[in-house]
């Protein structure tokens, strides 16, 4: 385990990730790099000394000092607009981590706090931004030909507010052996051929789409509060063991 | 407002820690109940943190910070365990 630290970071790049957020890349020499679903608490200073202090999944994962966001605008927030419409290359920002032993996936079937059983399939499941720390174990799945089955069920308003719909796409689309069965769900708005009209996930729904009880997934949530806790309720109801379940909750919506 | 969870008190815990206490079990001294530091409902405020217990909603863990040192109050925490091998 890495210990956590203070890390000053410098913002590498930003781009638009959907209509309402933004990915940043983040250049941090001292970054001793992090696990598959960490986090670091951001901390910015106003010049009257006034600090404040956010949590944000890492996307990326691994070796090296590039670390990669995903920051959704909360409206009326005190951080995440500042992030998302004036944060700018060079600017440099305090950055906590990594963080976070609970939520996160190894490489190997070591699932942290599972006992190693590398045939258990691997259930992501995720809504809205809650799909940034599920990024970063897929994409080590990816990296490492990992064959683990690894499914994600997305939960997501519409086409343009998929996060990393390019890296998600490259990774359904990888040889088999390590190939993400992706699933998403539009909960507002969905693309002409989907396969279901709009709506929100229900227990049916995540029944037929998510590695059902008898294959005993290890299964990672992450999301609105309210999501995670409908969700992870629902798994249980349907038989899955609660210590096989572990979430993430982000607050509002 | 709404609560996060456990996972959110990981960075302030470490500074006071040095290790990540998320992956261990509290056992809440109110009710018995366990279970990982992760999955504690929280509340953040710019003030601190407050995590409760997410079967009997008592307090188990409250982290502040004055003047630059964090301080934390375990008080409703009846013991933590090693995280379960893995």
């Amino acid at each position: 385990m890495t210990r956590a630290a203070w890390h000053v970071a410098t913002v590498a790049e930003v781009r638009d990730e959907t209509p309402t957020a933004r990915r940043l890349t983040l250049e941090v020499p001292t970054w001793p790099g992090n696990e598959a679903g960490a986090h670091l608490d951001l901390r910015l200073t106003a010049p009257d000394g006034y600090q404040a202090t956010r949590s944000y999944s890492i996307a990326s994962s691994g070796d090296g000092t590039r670390v990669v966001l995903a920051v959704a605008e909360v409206p009326e927030g005190e951080v995440s607009p500042f992030l998302v419409h004036d944060l700018r290359a060079g600017d440099q920002l305090e950055v906590h981590g990594p963080l976070g032993a609970y939520f996160v996936w190894r490489p190997g079937g070591a699932a942290a706090g599972a006992e190693a059983s590398p045939l258990r399939p691997v259930q992501l499941i995720g809504a809205g931004s809650g799909v940034v720390p599920l990024v970063a174990m897929a994409a080590a799945h990816d990296e490492g030909a990992d064959a683990t089955p690894f499914r994600l069920l997305y939960s997501v308003r519409t086409p343009a507010d998929v996060f990393f719909a390019d890296e998600l796409r490259a990774f359904a689309e990888a040889p088999a052996p390590t190939r993400l069965g992706l699933d998403l769900v539009y909960t507002r708005d969905a693309p002409a051929g989907a396969a279901r009209p709009p709506g929100r996930l229900t227990p049916d729904l995540v029944a037929e789409l998510a590695w059902p009880v008898e294959q005993r997934p290890r299964i990672f949530i992450c999301g609105p509060t309210p999501f995670v806790e409908a969700v992870a309720g629902w798994l249980v109801a349907a038989g899955h063991a609660p210590e096989a379940i572990r979430t993430e909750r982000f607050g509002g919506a | 407002m709404q609560h996060v969870d456990g996972n959110a008190l990981a960075g302030d815990l470490a500074d006071l820690f040095g290790v990540d206490l998320t992956a261990m079990i509290a056992s809440c001294a109110h009710c018995g109940a366990r279970g990982p530091v992760a999955g504690l409902v929280v509340f953040r405020t710019a003030m601190g943190s407050v995590g409760r217990c997410a079967h009997c909603d008592a307090v188990l863990v409250v982290v502040v910070e004055h003047e630059g040192r964090a301080r934390a109050s375990l008080g409703g925490l009846r013991a933590l365990e090693a995280a379960p091998v893995q």
